[in-house]
C-alpha cells in the first residue's frame, strides 16, 4: 500500500499534524523509532502553554506559540487531556530587571498577546502569597496555560488512528528514496513504508532526516533541562505558573503547578548528547538553589522524582524552520522546534498541512472526521453515580491498582487496549499515571506488569519499562 | 448507608491486631477493609522466618505470623473486605465518621462508623526521592517491589545486583538474592552505621560475604536501557559524596532500602496532624489522634523494627477503640494532658502526649535514637526531677526502645521529658 503523507516522529508535533491530515480524505501513516509516541521532546519539558511574548515579533515563533496558545483549550476539550489556562508571571528581582519585563509586555503585545500587564511586587504576592519578598514586579500574562504534554501527543495520535491513520512503532527511519512519485522509507530493521508525501517532525532526529531528502543544511543539538517534580501536598504552593526574568546568567528555574496536581520545578540547560536523559548533582542543585528565590517555601523534600528532557536547538538559527524541503518536493520539514514548541504545536501542525496543500497535496474533507477522544483515565474524573454506572459494566473500575494516584484496573486495561495501546510499563505509567504517584510505583508495579503481559500475549519477563532492551525481570531463578 | 461500630482502614498485621483486640475487648461490630486480596499485608512477602519470637515465643515466617493474625479474625467472625480501597475519611453528625471506599461488588460506598482506626502501614523510599542522579533506566527497585517480584510472583528481577541501604529489607534482599543464585555485589549505606537489626546483618550478609560499605552512597546510576553498572562513592561527615573516592560497579539492578515512609495521605486527608519526625499521626497513649474516636497503630503510626511490636500497639488502639465506642466519648476522666518531650539522641517518642486520669495506669512510651550509643542511661524526668534511670550497653537507631513509666508518677508530673545520656 501506498500512503498518501507519511509523518517521521510521534510526538506532539507528528501526532497533531497526522491528526490534522486525518480530517481530509488521506491515507496516513505515522513512524516513530521509539517503543511509545512521546519519547522525545514531548516527554519531558515544563508542560507549559505560553502566553506567547517570548519570540522577537515576526518570527514564525511568534506566529505559530500565539496561534497555538489560542488553539490549546479547545483542543484538549476534544481530545480530552489535561489542561488549565492558569496564568503566568515573569518576576523582576531587580530595576534592571523591571525594564526587561516590560519590554516582554511590548515584545506580547507586538505579538498579539492579550492580557499582559506589569504588576508591583506587592501586587504580585497578593495574587501569589508565597512569592519572595525580594521580588519589585512581574509580567502578569493571564493567556497562558499548563498542559499534560505527553497525553496531548498519546491522545493526537489516538484520535488520527481512531480517523483512520496507521501507526508503526519501533520504526526507526534509516533511508529514503524518492522516484518522483512516491517516497520507500526504509526502518533501522529493513521494513519498507511507501507514500507520496512525507512530514519530517522527528525532532531531535529532524536534521538526519532532513539530510536523507538531500537538505544538509542544519545541525541540531541537544539541549538538556532538569526537573524536579514534588508531591501534591505542594502543589498549591502556586496557582500560575511562575517564571524568572531571563538574565545572561540564564533563563531561570520555573515554578509551577501541573495540570495533573504536583509542582514542578526546573529546567537546567546544558548542551549535551542526543540520548542523555540523565539528571545530574549540579542539575539538581541548581534547581533546588535557584527555585527558592522567586518561591522561598519550596520544600525539596517533598521531590518525588527527577527527570530531564532534551530540546532540539538549531545551531543555524533561533525559529522555528518549518518549511517546504528544498531538494525534494513533496516533503515538509519541521526542524529545530524548540520551546515554544508545545504552546505553538496545534498551530504548527494546521502551518504544516497548508504547506503539504502548497507542495501538492489533495485536501478533500474527511466527513466522518471524529475530533473527540476519551482517554483511558476519563474515569478519575467522573462523579461518584458515574462511577458506579462504569463499575456496573466493568467492574476493574472498582479495582484500584496504583494506591497512590488512586489508578483502577479498568483505567490501565483501557490504555493497553486504545489507540495508541500501550505495550510497556512507562507507556502504562503516561497514559493513567499508575506509577506516578509519590511511591513511584514501588507498590503497582508488580500488579502492572501483570496487566501488560497478559493484555499482550507475552510472558511476563518479555515486559520492559520502556522498549526492547529495557526489559524488567532478566534474572533466572536458582 | 452501612453503619459500624468500628472501621479499620488495613488488613496488615496492625489492622488484624487492632480487629481482634476491640473484638476481645467487647464491641463486636468492626469492618476490616483491605486493598490487597487477602488479609496479612506485607507480611505475606516476608518468607523469612524471625518473626513472633515477642509475641507467640517461637520463630515464624511472616506468611505464619500474618496467617496467625488471619484465623483470629476468621474465629471470631469478624468482617472483612478485601480488593477494597478506602478513598477518604471524613466528619458526621453526633461525632460519626464516614469512611468513603470503592470495589468492584460495591462501586464507590460509605460507612458511618462510630470509630476508626488507621493502619495503612509504609512505603518505600523511591530514587526519586533520594535524588539519585544520572541514567534513568529499568533495573531500580525498591526492595520490597524485588521482595514482591520473587516470593509472591516466582519473578527475578536481576542477576548482579547492588544494594543502597541496609534497612532490614534491604539486608534480607541482600540474602534472598543470593539464595536464588544472585550475585549481590555490595550493600553501600549512607550512614556510618546500619539502619538494620544487627542480626540481620551478621545472618544475611556476613554469614554470605556480601560487603557492607558505610558511609557509602550510589552517586550515579549508569545505563540508557537497563542498569549497567553504579558510581559508588564515599561520603564526608555532612554526608556529601567524596567524588576522588568512588569507584565503578557493573551491575544490571538496584535495589533501594533507605527508609519507610508512613502512608498518611488519608490521614491528612482527614485532618489530622503528623509529627514531623515519625511522620505519622500525634497521639496520647492510646494511640488516638487528636481526632475524637480516631485512632492509628502499627507502622502508619511509626516504623517499627520488629512486627511483635506492632501487634502489641494495636492491642492498645484496639482496646481502646472499643472502649470509645462504648462509652460514647473519649477518657472522660482525663485530668490533664502531658506532652513528652524528646532529649539528646531521643529522636522521637510514641505517645507524643498522655492523657492522665484519677486512676492512671502504667504507660509504656517507644522511642528511637538518633545515633549508634554504648553505655549510656535512659533517663525519665518531671521537668528537672529525675523519675527513672535505666543503664544500656547499646542504643542504636535501627531497634526501637521502650521506657514504663508509672501510673502514679505521671499524676505527680507536669512535664516528662526522656533523655539518652
Amino acid at each position: 500500500m501506498t500512503y498518501d503523507v507519511v509523518v517521521v516522529g510521534a510526538g506532539v508535533v507528528g501526532s497533531l499534524t497526522a491528526r490534522e491530515l486525518t480530517r481530509y480524505k488521506l491515507k496516513v501513516c505515522l513512524l516513530e523509532s521509539e517503543a511509545d509516541v512521546a519519547m522525545g521532546a514531548s516527554r519531558a519539558n515544563s508542560a507549559i502553554v505560553h502566553g506567547g511574548y517570548d519570540p522577537v515579533p515576526g518570527t514564525l515563533k511568534a506566529k505559530l506559540n500565539v496561534e497555538g496558545t489560542v488553539m490549546m483549550e479547545g483542543l484538549c476539550k476534544e481530545l480530552d487531556v489535561g489542561y488549565r489556562k492558569n496564568g503566568s508571571m515573569v518576576v523582576a528581582f531587580s530595576d534592571e530587571q523591571l525594564e526587561h519585563v516590560k519590554m516582554l509586555k511590548e515584545r506580547g503585545e507586538k505579538n498579539g498577546v492579550k492580557g499582559l500587564s506589569v504588576i508591583s511586587g506587592d501586587e504580585a504576592r497578593k495574587l501569589e502569597p508565597q512569592l519572595s519578598d525580594t521580588i519589585v514586579g512581574a509580567l502578569l500574562c493571564t493567556s497562558s496555560g499548563i498542559v499534560c504534554p505527553y497525553n496531548l501527543a498519546v491522545a493526537a495520535a489516538g484520535n488520527a488512528m481512531d480517523n483512520g491513520a496507521d501507526l508503526k512503532l519501533n520504526f526507526r527511519v534509516t533511508g529514503i528514496s524518492d522516484d518522483g512519485d512516491k517516497y520507500v522509507v526504509t526502518s533501522e530493521k529493513g521494513e519498507k513504508v511507501e507514500a507520496r508525501y512525507i512530514v519530517n517532525a522527528a525532532g531531535l532526529g529532524s536534521d538526519a532526516v532532513a539530510a536523507l531528502l538531500g537538505d544538509d543544511k542544519w545541525h541540531l543539538t541537544a539541549k538538556k533541562g532538569e526537573y524536579m517534580l514534588l508531591d501534591k501536598a505542594d502543589g498549591k504552593m502556586v496557582d500560575r505558573t511562575i517564571f524568572q526574568t531571563p538574565t545572561k546568567a540564564g533563563k531561570g528555574i520555573l515554578v509551577t503547578p501541573t495540570v495533573d496536581g504536583n509542582l514542578l520545578t526546573g529546567p537546567t540547560s546544558e548542551k549535551t548528547e542526543k540520548g542523555d536523559k540523565s539528571t545530574t548533582l549540579e542539575g539538581l542543585d541548581k534547581i533546588k538553589s535557584t527555585a527558592v528565590l522567586s518561591v522561598p517555601k519550596v520544600d525539596f523534600r517533598d521531590v518525588i522524582t527527577s527527570f530531564s528532557g532534551l530540546r532540539a536547538s538549531c545551531d543555524e538559527t533561533d525559529d522555528f524552520v518549518i518549511e517546504q524541503s528544498e531538494k525534494s518536493k513533496r516533503a515538509v520539514h519541521a526542524v529545530g522546534i524548540d520551546s515554544p514548541g508545545l504552546s505553538a504545536s496545534p498551530a504548527i501542525a494546521v502551518y504544516i498541512v497548508e504547506l503539504l496543500k502548497k507542495a501538492g497535496v489533495k485536501l478533500e474533507r474527511n466527513e466522518k472526521f471524529n475530533p473527540n477522544r476519551v482517554s483511558c483515565s476519563h474515569f478519575r474524573h467522573l462523579s461518584n453515580e458515574e462511577k458506579n454506572e462504569w463499575i456496573k459494566k466493568e467492574p476493574a473500575y472498582g479495582r484500584i491498582i496504583c494506591r497512590c494516584e488512586n489508578v483502577t484496573e479498568g483505567e490501565i486495561l483501557a490504555a493497553l487496549r486504545q489507540n495508541p495501546k500501550a505495550t510497556t510499563l512507562d507507556a502504562v505509567k503516561r497514559r493513567t499515571r499508575a506509577g506516578m504517584g509519590r511511591c513511584q510505583a514501588g507498590f503497582c508495579t508488580p500488579f502492572t506488569t501483570g496487566l501488560i503481559a497478559q493484555e499482550l500475549g507475552i510472558e511476563e519477563t518479555k515486559v520492559t519499562k520502556f522498549g526492547e532492551g529495557s526489559e524488567l525481570l532478566i534474572g533466572e531463578r536458582k | 448507608m452501612l453503619k459500624r461500630d468500628i472501621v479499620i482502614v488495613g488488613g496488615g498485621p496492625a489492622g488484624c491486631a487492632a480487629a481482634v483486640a476491640a473484638f476481645d475487648a467487647g464491641t463486636k461490630d468492626i469492618l476490616v477493609i483491605e486493598r490487597d486480596e487477602s488479609l496479612g499485608g506485607i507480611l505475606k512477602q516476608c518468607i523469612h522466618n524471625g518473626f513472633g519470637l515477642h509475641r507467640f515465643g517461637e520463630e515464624l515466617t511472616g506468611p505464619e505470623y500474618a496467617d496467625r493474625y488471619k484465623n483470629m479474625v476468621i474465629e471470631r467472625g469478624i468482617d472483612y473486605m478485601v480488593k477494597t480501597m478506602v478513598l477518604s475519611i471524613e466528619y458526621g453528625h453526633d461525632n460519626t465518621k464516614i469512611v468513603t471506599a470503592m470495589n468492584s461488588e460495591n462501586g464507590v460506598f460509605a460507612i458511618e462508623a462510630k470509630a476508626v482506626i488507621l493502619c495503612m502501614g509504609c512505603r518505600e523510599r523511591s530514587r526519586g526521592q533520594l535524588n539519585i542522579p544520572g541514567d534513568r533506566p529499568a533495573g531500580v527497585y525498591t526492595a520490597g517491589t524485588a521482595q514482591r517480584f520473587i516470593n509472591i510472583k516466582g519473578e527475578m528481577p536481576g542477576k548482579n545486583v547492588v544494594i543502597l541501604g541496609s534497612g532490614d529489607i534491604g539486608l534480607i534482599m541482600a540474602r534472598r538474592m543470593t539464595l536464588e543464585g544472585a550475585n549481590v555485589k555490595v550493600v553501600c549505606e549512607l550512614m556510618p552505621y546500619s539502619g538494620g537489626l544487627n542480626r540481620n546483618i551478621v545472618q544475611c550478609l556476613n554469614d554470605f560475604n556480601i560487603p557492607l560499605k558505610l558511609s557509602h552512597t550510589i552517586a550515579k546510576i549508569h545505563g540508557k536501557n537497563r542498569v549497567e553498572g553504579v558510581t559508588i562513592a564515599k561520603v564526608d561527615e555532612r554526608l556529601r559524596v567524596i567524588p576522588e573516592e568512588s569507584e565503578y560497579v557493573e551491575c544490571d539492578t538496584i535495589l533501594l532500602s533507605c527508609g519507610l515512609i508512613p502512608e498518611n495521605e488519608l490521614t491528612k486527608g482527614a485532618g489530622i496532624s503528623l509529627d514531623n519526625v515519625t511522620k505519622g499521626a500525634v497521639v496520647n497513649q492510646d494511640r488516638e489522634t487528636e481526632k475524637d474516636g480516631v485512632y492509628a497503630c502499627g507502622n502508619v503510626l511509626h516504623v517499627h523494627d520488629l512486627v511483635d511490636y506492632v501487634s502489641e500497639e494495636s492491642d492498645i488502639a484496639g482496646k481502646a477503640a472499643a472502649k470509645y465506642v462504648q462509652n460514647g466519648c473519649r477518657n472522660a476522666d482525663r485530668i490533664k494532658t502531658i506532652t513528652v518531650e524528646k532529649q539528646g539522641a531521643v529522636r522521637y517518642t510514641v505517645p507524643q502526649r498522655i492523657d492522665v486520669s484519677e486512676n492512671q495506669e502504667d504507660v509504656k512510651v517507644y522511642f528511637r535514637v538518633g545515633a549508634v550509643l554504648k553505655d549510656v542511661s535512659l533517663v525519665v524526668r518531671n521537668g528537672d526531677q529525675e523519675l527513672m534511670r535505666i543503664k544500656k550497653r547499646k542504643v542504636a537507631p535501627g531497634e526501637m526502645e521502650t521506657v514504663k513509666i508509672k501510673g502514679n508518677m505521671l499524676i505527680d508530673s507536669d512535664r516528662i521529658s526522656i533523655s539518652v545520656e
